[in-house]
């Protein structure tokens, strides 16, 4: 048999086959039985069809992903022991090395160095072959045990189609409960690693602590990572980090929140209908541009721009100043913050304007003296969900921001960012157990929840909105 | 106040008057503050664009220079007249070239002068040349002329992007060179041409050499899995949570979960992507595999609600009518009302999809970011993405780079445009007015 069969396409492919014969098998087969007793089916015959096809595919395509998922690990741990019984002086840091070796002779890439290798790289290449084809007979033989299954139950009195609606209901369940899965799965992966983090590093440090430094962590502790992987070398504070991201995000809010909210005031309340269908698209498509468009433009022009500018007045700005990046960012946000605004201010009760027209109000002073005020939650939730993008915002930072953990508040300096830290601190890194990859857990915790709090602050702020004038 | 009631009837007049212009000013001070935020967002798209634009469009030509090769047929060729390969990955094929090039300036001697005068050919042109021949086989012509590729330095020159009047230890090309280039400029051996490279390649360190194919290719991998997981469970939770979900705090749970997904910043579904898929279950990095599946999980909030917004748009006469005939709800449910949902879920997935081809920190997380001179051919081959290459690209320090950063952005820009026209005629065409 040709070898692409037995690759996790190959294998899709049979089974897919298989569910597409079942089903033309049963729904045929029911109706020569129904003839044959003379019973009326309960179900229409494609409903016999697709229950056949499910048992056929979903167990044997479960088993294909479960087995797919377990095979890697399990050959690494095979021959990870293999390895160590032909070698048992080999240092603990070179087997991920070896193992890499070992895979590319299999895979015939590299000719082997010496015998042990070739012996190992042949019992690795049988080893992964022997499961390649277990994996093909057990999906097959599990697609086929759920047809036989299916077959077993079909007969016309059977009622496919209740059956059927039953499995698609709790389908449609799991596909719902995906969305709690992802959080639940955000939460626990950063948890986890993030513990791991503070089992070698301590949680008040790392809140409270003013010093930044992850590298010293590599250059310092890397003698002594063999034996103590939570070396204390290098330093967590994440207090300028944080001072770095507040810094960058109040300057982006001070360009966004004027421009967005005034212009959609201008939108709202005087622009007239043909102005606002021409204006508010052109406006969104700032909101669809990429962020790495607006950090390329960041780094790349607005920087140089800013520092010019310093030059001729004879300051010094840093060519990553968080002025470049803030402000570049503050434009991004623009659209965000006018169309929250713009929705805010339209669901504003037309009563509210007619009344205060009615008092002899100009239309500048029914602006700012009602609707403003009377839209002024859900303006605060627009405000909490722009400053919760501004802090999550990574590509524009990461391209125009720092990457050195300043404490300072003058714009013109450079700073970093939680972003830029974690984006820094995992390019590059697969191995998850130094204290400095693992620092991005932490951080990225940290951002989560803020994050978390900012929205569900804008919520309420927006829901006290809507309670108030429904 | 007080005097106000105090002042009779003309008095108040002139009183209301006067006040009034001030309000009417403070009411045009407002209007014009709209305008001018108005007027300062819509500048700054003009300039973001031009800015791309005019940097990017010069990377559509490449620098050639012409070159006299004499291929060595008898190094080369087997007993049949094709190529030998193993004979040609022995041959100094950049050798050949450098050889050929310098015969324009044979007064040129010593290493160091040689070596300036080498730096003005691309470090590639022998491998491209090898590669060119190698593909059709035979050598026809072995004595003729080629066109092969200039270096980024004189291209840029080329382009009136290298400002000639800087003092020489600031530029990356010495006055030599430059004289060498006018040289060979005024003997008509240099000329501009459209750069296929550029979008018939994959990445490459030497600029004239680097394209996007790669990156596309990447891009479009990962887009497939995102839209083959994201838009069947997002149109599945949304029938769940439209027409199946009991009322109570399961469903409430759910629905925050969706609204909050929506505003989780991008970054930490690329660390959950890194814990979970890279390091819990072994999957392989760089993948486009790996990055479709985290921007499904991004996807998914967005392609949920465009769902239930069209499934509500779908007026409830049609369920009724369904469910009155006798249908059962599943079947009023994906036999009625979905078909009648399309246009509108098709919309918000492409919206969706737009989002997720921009996104740059996620895939970076999952190191989609490496350096990668194939173009991917399978889901789970290494493969770097389009906005990744950009931002590879604008931090690296040749100007050719910057060059090519600007005009990846501007293809990556068209790709948008062109997918959301196609949202927006879709639902032109498509939607219907109950």
């Amino acid at each position: 048999m040709p070898a692409q069969l037995f690759s996790f396409g190959g294998i899709l492919f049979v089974i897919i086959a298989l569910a597409i014969g079942s089903y033309f098998f049963s729904s045929r087969r029911v109706i020569s039985q129904a003839h044959a007793s003379g019973i009326k089916p309960h179900s229409l015959g494609m409903y016999y069809g697709l229950y056949a096809a499910i048992w056929a595919f979903v167990p044997a395509a479960l088993l294909l992903i479960a087995f797919t998922g377990t095979t890697k690990p399990l050959l690494d741990g095979l021959i990870e022991q293999s390895l160590i019984q032909a070698a048992p002086e080999l240092p603990q840091s070179f087997i991920p090395l070896k193992i890499a070796q070992i895979k590319n002779i299999a895979n015939g890439f590299i000719e082997p160095t010496d015998e042990t290798m070739a012996m190992l790289g042949q019992e690795y290449k049988a080893m992964r072959d022997n499961m390649g084809n277990l994996r093909f007979a057990a999906v097959l033989m599990v697609g086929l045990l759920g047809l036989g299954f299916a077959t077993w139950r079909i007969s016309p009195q059977f009622k496919s189609r209740i059956v059927f609606e039953t499995f698609l209901r709790r389908a449609f369940f799991v596909a719902a409960v995906i969305a709690i899965l992802t959080t639940i799965g955000i939460i626990a992966s950063l948890l986890f690693e993030a513990l791991r983090f503070f089992a070698a590093y301590s949680f008040w440090d790392f809140f409270f602590g003013t010093h930044w430094a992850p590298n010293v962590a590599l250059r310092g502790g890397e003698a002594a990572a063999d034996e103590d992987v939570g070396g204390a070398s290098g330093s967590f504070g994440m207090i300028p980090v944080m001072a770095g991201t507040l810094l960058i995000a109040t300057i982006a809010m001070l360009v966004a929140v004027p421009i967005g909210l005034f212009s959609a005031i201008y939108m709202a309340e005087f622009a007239s209908s043909r102005v606002r269908d021409i204006v508010k698209p052109t406006l969104e498509i700032l909101a669809g541009i990429p962020t790495v468009v607006y950090g390329f433009f960041a780094a790349l022009t607005a920087a140089p721009f800013f520092r010019a500018i310093g030059l001729n007045l004879g300051m010094d700005v840093s060519s990553q100043s968080a002025l470049a990046a803030g402000g570049v960012m503050g434009v991004m946000i623009i659209p965000f913050i006018s169309s929250l605004s713009d929705d805010v201010i339209t669901a504003v009760p037309q009563s509210l304007r007619d009344g205060a027209y009615g008092l002899g109000s100009t239309k500048g002073e029914v602006v700012t003296r009602v609707v403003l005020p009377a839209a002024f939650p859900g303006l605060v939730g627009a405000f909490l969900l722009g400053i919760s993008r501004a802090i999550g915002e990574t590509m524009i930072v990461v391209m125009a921001a720092g990457v050195s953990a300043n404490l300072t508040a003058n714009p013109l300096e450079s700073v970093t960012t939680v972003t830029v830290q974690i984006v820094m601190l995992l390019t590059g890194d697969t191995v998850f157990d130094s204290p400095k990859t693992l620092s991005a857990f932490a951080l990225g915790i940290t951002l989560f929840f803020s994050t978390l709090l900012l929205n569900i602050a804008a919520l309420t702020a927006a829901r006290r909105l809507g309670e108030r004038y429904d | 106040m007080t005097d106000y009631t105090s002042l009779n009837s003309t008095e108040r007049m002139e009183f209301i008057r006067r006040s009034l212009n001030r309000r009417h000013a403070s009411e045009k001070r407002l209007r014009f503050y709209g305008v001018a935020a108005i007027c300062f967002a819509l500048g700054f798209l003009v300039v973001l664009l031009t800015t791309v634009v005019t940097n990017g469009y010069t990377a559509l030509q490449q620098t050639e220079v012409a070159v006299e090769l004499a291929i060595p047929v008898e190094e080369l060729l087997d007993e049949n007249g094709d190529i030998d390969m193993k004979k040609s990955a022995d041959f100094n094929w950049n050798g050949l070239v450098k050889k050929a090039f310098r015969g324009y300036f044979p007064e040129v001697k010593g290493m160091m002068d040689k070596r300036m005068l080498g730096d003005l050919i691309s470090a590639n042109a022998g491998f491209e040349l090898r590669e060119e021949l190698e593909k059709i086989g035979r050598i026809d012509t072995p004595d003729r002329l080629y066109w092969i590729k200039a270096s980024d330095d004189v291209d840029m020159l080329m382009k009136g992007r290298m400002d000639r009047t800087i003092p020489e230890n600031q530029r990356r090309l010495n006055d030599r060179q430059i004289a060498w280039v006018d040289d060979l400029v005024a003997n008509e051996n240099l000329r501009l041409v459209f750069n296929r490279a550029f979008f018939t390649k994959a990445d490459s360190r030497e600029p004239e050499s680097a394209g996007i194919l790669g990156a596309v290719v990447g891009s479009a991998l990962a887009l497939i899995v995102t839209v083959v997981l994201a838009l069947p469970l997002a149109v599945m939770a949304a029938i769940y949570l439209e027409y199946f979900a009991k009322p109570g705090r399961l469903t409430d749970f759910i629905e925050v979960n969706v609204n909050n997904l929506a505003a989780v910043p991008s970054i930490v579904f690329g660390l959950l992507g890194l814990a979970v898929f890279l390091g819990f279950f072994g999957m392989p990095r760089s993948a486009p595999l790996v990055g479709g599946m985290v921007l499904a999980l991004m996807t998914l909030p967005t392609i949920i609600i465009a769902t239930r917004a069209s499934i509500r748009a779908v007026p409830p006469s049609i369920r009724d009518a369904a469910l009155g005939v006798g249908a059962s709800p599943m079947q009023a449910a994906i036999d009625h009302v979905l078909p009648l949902a399309a246009p509108g879920i098709l919309t918000g997935t492409i919206i969706g999809l737009a989002q997720a081809l921009g996104e740059t920190a996620p895939l970076i997380m999952i190191g989609m970011v490496a350096f990668i001179v194939d173009v991917p051919t399978s889901v789970t081959s290494p493969a770097t993405a389009l906005p990744v290459q950009i931002f590879i690209w604008s931090d690296s320090a040749e100007r050719a780079f910057y060059e090519r950063s600007s005009l990846a952005i501007v293809c990556l820009l068209m790709f948008l445009i062109i997918m959301n026209l196609a949202a927006v005629i879709l639902r032109r065409k498509l939607q219907k007015k109950w």
